[in-house]
């Protein structure tokens, strides 16, 4: 049997967005399955009249931070899940969203509008997430990304 | 395995391949993987291909179809071949702006106006 690593471990500690409100979907790490939480936190996002714009940012930052979680944390192995962990209301729509993996550093993510780098065919799902929500905060060595769209 | 569904249309016009996508979403890897060789097998059926690639339907664009979107630039400009992108919509010609690969593609209003001197 593996050894549990680090990230099992932290996978198992109840996460600071635990508190009654926050919802919580676990999905194995292929990307058909990453596409599950989606209909559900939409739903609710729409139930709070959210307007077009910020459905759109939502939409696109979770589609990007699940293909990091399943592609770049779980490195594609479906045995690993990622948990997603949401909460909405009135204010404000928070997304948690954490994978099995080793992490990352983000800082040391390069920036893709570089000159040299901007016709690279990778890379940019860090800064559209950036772009389109209203807080973007890595935790647990990068295992887990914290995403926030207030109502404008 | 049952062939990938079309996530394209293709119609001829003064010999440009004009390619409308059927999907609102261009978002998840696996659709993006198989429109991708879709995209392919159009650019590699004629030489110098002239390509014009319709946005009309599509409302959600994500950082891999962006990638898809630079791999066919790449593989259309190594056959001397050309391609424009046109119909984007506001919102996801913003995504293109931010990542700033609006100054890289041939964005163009229409079909119409891509047509023109390509």
């Amino acid at each position: 049997m593996r050894a549990a690593n680090r990230s099992d471990l932290l996978m198992d500690q109840p996460l600071p967005h635990n508190e009654p409100g926050f919802r919580e979907v676990r999905v194995s790490s292929t990307y058909r399955d990453a596409k599950l939480p989606e209909k559900d936190i939409l739903k609710e996002v729409e139930q709070y009249g959210y307007d077009e714009d910020a459905t759109f940012a939502i939409k696109l930052a979770l589609e990007e931070a699940m293909t990091n979680a399943v592609k770049h944390g779980n490195r594609n192995d479906p045995s690993k899940c990622v948990i997603v962990r949401y909460a909405v209301d009135d204010h404000r729509v928070v997304i948690c969203i954490r994978d099995q993996g080793t992490g990352f550093t983000p800082e040391a993510v390069p920036d893709p509008t570089e000159p040299d780098r901007l016709m690279l065919p990778s890379g940019r799902g860090i800064m559209l997430m950036k772009a389109y929500m209203d807080e973007v905060e890595y935790r647990h060595d990068g295992t887990e990304v914290y995403l926030v769209k207030r109502r404008k | 395995m049952p062939a990938a569904e079309s996530h394209i249309n293709v119609t001829k016009r003064d010999g440009v391949d004009v390619v409308e996508f059927v999907d609102r979403k261009i978002l998840d890897e696996l659709s993006i993987s198989e429109l991708g060789d879709q995209l392919r097998t159009v650019a590699d059926a004629t030489p110098a291909v002239r390509l014009i690639l319709d946005f009309a339907r599509v409302e959600h664009l994500s950082s891999a179809a962006l990638g898809m979107l630079i791999t066919l630039d790449k593989l259309v400009k190594e056959r001397n071949g050309k391609l424009r992108l046109c119909n984007i919509n506001p919102q996801i010609f913003e995504v293109f702006k931010i990542t700033r690969l609006n100054k890289m593609f041939e964005i163009r209003k229409s079909v119409d106006d891509a047509m023109i001197g390509l």
